[in-house]
């Protein structure tokens, strides 16, 4: 059968296969049993007795809208096919069930958290969906693509598989490349008592160089005091909060963090990038016992919008395309950062067409909570899972826009894939590609 | 350890005139100043392609294409990554390792700063180099470098098998080991991280974890009998030599000594335990609760908790006193045994106990947007542009403190204030 009309249900994942032929029903009757008796309490309890089945949380999810309103899709569907049966049963389920449940806790939720408004109890399915991820990953079961990102995240403290070596070189390496443009342009490793610590993703280093190099150029010009670790820690992405490992993912945010308190910076700006800001924000600072991050944590988004508000950044031209831009649910939802994103867009760009919902009501980009994570062998059902993301595309570009502006590397990734399937021809930028190409630059920069 | 008796400690001030690098040098990184405070140095631009560091005003003989990672040694000598015709070595004042590697990060230094050691990469393969000699074997990868107190071995966390990218049964069997001056323990896990030598340099304990789940110390090769849903880096009582760590279960954190509970007492987080010099003590940081944060000693917190975070946790030389950095919202103070200062600063560093017993604490800190010092809850009367942090003369009456202000660095040996 051709890959491309593949259902979800006929996908396979070598590593999921491997690990359910391995388990036997008792293993799987004592996970659930674990998790759900060791690691669920009040919160659990209290969305399993309150959901009355009413479905009003249908309409929020992507899933389901995309899907033309299959009911499987739907939010309290997804709880249906998994928790509920896991709990009924006291864990008595099989392998089947257990392949199907890593299909809808990995690839058919986006952990967006968009259906909690529209459910009158304030249920939050993302976290239901979250317990069930926590089970397969006890189970083994994550898919390959994301488990071989979380060993990453493990053996190197980022999520590539990149070197310490090759992390300093990479810097180095762009830092030359930005002397030929700013001479005095520097990545200052290691700067003890700097203001900022800058950290980014790891498929930065490895392929997308150039957005180190524009950030060392926004943060020359802007003559910010900034420093990035040449040690680990520089990397602040997270997959094993999304395979539910969260022994790794507190490992991974505590050497974060500690990379920027042995640097003794003020706070840590972090790039465009939104499952990241989730985990160091929200999720693996609390798994550590830090109610709050213990260092401050500003994303690129409000870190340009005060660099633009302050007047150390000024835009010397503003960019000549109209842009429509995506709103990333972890720092719009989970940081209320709309606003800025806009203040940041009207300082660009003169033209802004917005999607409809927008802001805290967006649609997801189809690929967060590492739903892209799990790799080429659902690419195609996540393309299809998100139609409604790319009715949003289609009109805005009906409306004119040119240029989609989406801050955040997952999303980045996911809307390429959109738009590329369904050849919409929208150019995908991050906000810094835009300023960096727009802003002011010192006198004698080639 | 810092012999700190043969400087000079009289009442007065040395200046080195770093106002005139600017004007010299097109470019001047950060300044670095020696533990005895009679050099201050910097890496400077001499033009696009040319880099060289500057002592007290004095150029290295051999300027370099690139240099990183100035820093001097506990025995002030000035080091530096340095890189010319695209190879990478270490030099100590000017003066370069014999071998030159295709990178080399990660400078480690003895106690008595004689030794050091380092990281390298050599055509894509993996091992420490100690005083410029490399490793015998080398490997796929290497992480958490060590070198032992005294300088004399080196250790990292190896990959010693290969399990490609995708390869999740291959890796979940263990790959990972660490080696001891280029040999490898005979036994291999999931993960290595964090390896620590004992003071003597004999022993060498580590974080493991043998499957996904199952986390627990291994020392010298061979894992506590005990398994954990995840434990922190452990430390080795100097006189003992036995080995404690924290190790999680049940959602809770306790101290283990040598794979058995060393503190009853569950915290929701703990770790970065230290030992008293004389081993007779084990303070660490935890959380008491979720969000609140205290030093405890010998399994009893202190009666303060803070909500930012704890850090920093030193002993007095004497294992008496202990002093801690607390944050709360956005600032710092100093906790000494338990006592929190009125102070409250932006930044703070570690704290420095004096020698002499009295348990005096000396810390640089930063408030309204300038350095200063500050002792026992007391305030230098004066801030600076930049400082370093203090040092106690070995009677504890005087302090050392480094400065720069707009007319360069100073160097002032003060009384205690
Ligand atoms: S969290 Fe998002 S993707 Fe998951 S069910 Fe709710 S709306 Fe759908
Ligand atoms: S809206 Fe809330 S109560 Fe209704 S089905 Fe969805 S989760 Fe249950």
């Amino acid at each position: 059968m051709n890959e491309r009309h593949k259902e979800p249900s006929e996908i396979m994942d070598d590593g999921v296969e491997a690990a359910l032929s391995r388990l036997t029903p008792e293993k799987i009757q004592a996970v659930i049993n674990s998790v759900l008796k060791g690691e669920t309490g009040a919160r659990f309890k209290a969305y399993m007795d309150t959901c009355i089945h009413c479905g009003l949380c249908s309409e929020a999810c992507q899933f389901f809208l995309s899907r033309d309103r299959d009911p499987h899709y739907s939010p309290v569907g997804k709880v249906k096919q998994t928790v509920w049966p896991m709990v009924k049963n006291k864990g008595r389920v099989d392998t089947d069930f257990i392949r199907r449940a890593v299909r809808i806790a990995h690839t058919e939720c986006n952990l967006c958290k968009r259906c909690v408004a529209f459910c009158p109890f304030g249920i939050d399915i993302a976290y239901l969906m979250t317990v069930v991820r926590r089970i397969i990953h006890k189970l083994g079961a994550t898919p390959l693509y994301l488990q071989d990102t979380a060993h990453s995240h493990a053996s190197t403290m980022n999520q590539m598989w990149v070197k310490e070596d090759e992390w300093i070189d990479t810097l180095q390496w762009q830092e030359d490349e930005a002397r030929a443009e700013i001479p005095s342009l520097r990545i200052p490793l290691d700067k003890e008592g700097a203001e900022i610590m800058y950290s980014v993703i790891a498929p930065e280093p490895k392929f997308q160089a150039q957005l180190i190099y524009q950030a060392a150029a926004i943060m020359h010009v802007a003559g910010v005091d900034w420093t990035m670790p040449s040690d680990i820690g520089w990397d602040n992405s997270d997959m094993a909060m999304f395979t539910g490992d969260y022994e790794i993912m507190g490992r991974i945010k505590r050497t974060h963090f500690e990379a920027a308190t042995r640097l003794r910076v003020k706070k840590i700006v972090m790039g465009e990038c939104g499952h990241a800001f989730r985990s160091v924000y929200d999720t693996g600072n609390r798994w550590l016992g830090w109610a709050q991050p213990p260092v401050p944590i500003v994303h690129a988004i409000a870190f340009y919008y005060d660099l633009l508000k302050t007047g150390k950044l000024r835009i010397a031209r503003k960019y000549s395309h109209p842009v429509t831009l995506h709103d990333p649910c972890n720092v719009v939802r989970g940081g209320g950062l709309h606003e800025k994103a806009r203040y940041v867009v009207h300082q660009l760009c003169d033209n802004l067409i917005e999607m409809h919902p927008n802001r805290e009501h967006n649609y997801c980009c189809g690929a967060g909570g590492g739903v892209i994570n799990c790799g080429p062998p659902y690419k195609n059902a996540r393309v299809a899972g998100n139609r409604v993301k790319a009715e949003q595309l289609f009109d805005a570009k009906s409306r004119g826009a040119h240029t989609l502006i989406a801050p955040c590397h997952n999303c980045h990734s996911g809307l390429h894939d959109i738009v590329h399937h369904h050849g919409i021809d929208l150019e995908i930028k991050f906000f810094s590609d835009i300023i960096y190409e727009c802003m002011e630059k010192p006198d004698g920069s080639e | 350890m810092v012999v700190s008796s043969a400087w000079d400690w009289s009442i007065g001030e040395k200046r080195v005139d770093t106002k005139s690098w600017t004007e010299r040098f097109l470019q001047v990184q950060e300044y670095q100043v020696s533990a005895d405070g009679e050099s201050v140095a910097a890496i400077v631009a001499l033009d696009d392609q040319a880099f060289n560091v500057c002592v007290n005003g004095a150029l290295w003989d051999t300027p370099f294409d690139k240099i990183w990672r100035l820093r001097f040694t506990p025995d002030s000598r000035a080091t530096a990554l340095v890189s010319a015709d695209g190879q990478w070595t270490l030099a100590v004042n000017g003066q370069t390792w014999p071998e030159s590697f295709d990178y080399i990060w990660h400078p480690l230094v003895s106690e008595n700063g004689q030794h050091i050691a380092a990281a390298i990469q050599q055509g894509g393969r993996y091992a420490m180099a100690l005083d410029g000699e490399v490793w015998p074997n080398d490997f796929g990868t290497i992480a958490y470098s060590a070198l032992s107190p005294s300088g004399d071995r080196t250790a990292g966390a190896v990959q010693v098998k290969v399990a490609d990218s995708g390869q999740l049964e291959a890796f979940q069997e263990g790959t990972f080991s660490a080696a001891v001056d280029g040999t490898a323990w005979g036994s291999t896990f999931v993960n290595v991280w964090h390896l620590v030598f004992s003071p003597d340099g004999q022993h060498l304990a580590a974080e493991v974890r043998q499957s996904l789940y199952d986390y627990t110390i291994v020392v010298d090769g061979k894992p506590w009998p005990q398994q954990y849903t995840c434990v922190w880096a452990p430390s080795f009582d100097p006189v003992t030599g036995h080995v404690v760590a924290p190790v999680r279960k049940d959602g809770h954190w306790k101290m283990a000594q040598d794979g058995e509970l060393l503190w009853q007492r569950p915290f929701a987080q703990l770790w970065q335990q230290r030992f008293s010099p004389d081993g007779s003590r084990l303070a660490a940081i935890a959380a008491t609760a979720f969000g609140r944060w205290t030093v405890v000693v010998d399994g009893h917190p202190w009666p303060v908790t803070f909500a930012g975070m704890v850090s920093d946790l030193t002993f007095s030389p004497d294992g008496r006193h202990i002093a801690a950095l607390a944050k709360e919202k956005d600032h710092w103070t100093v906790v000494v045994d338990g006592k929190p200062w009125q102070h409250r600063f932006e930044r703070a560093w570690p704290p420095v106990f004096a020698p002499d017993g009295s348990g005096s604490v000396a810390v640089k800190v930063e408030m309204d947007g300038a350095f200063t010092f500050a002792v026992d809850d007391r305030i230098w009367p004066h801030a600076f542009e930049r400082n370093w942090e203090p040092f106690f003369s070995p009677d504890g009456r005087r302090l050392l403190l480094p400065t720069m202000n707009q007319n360069g660095y100073c160097r002032k040996v003060v009384e205690k204030f």
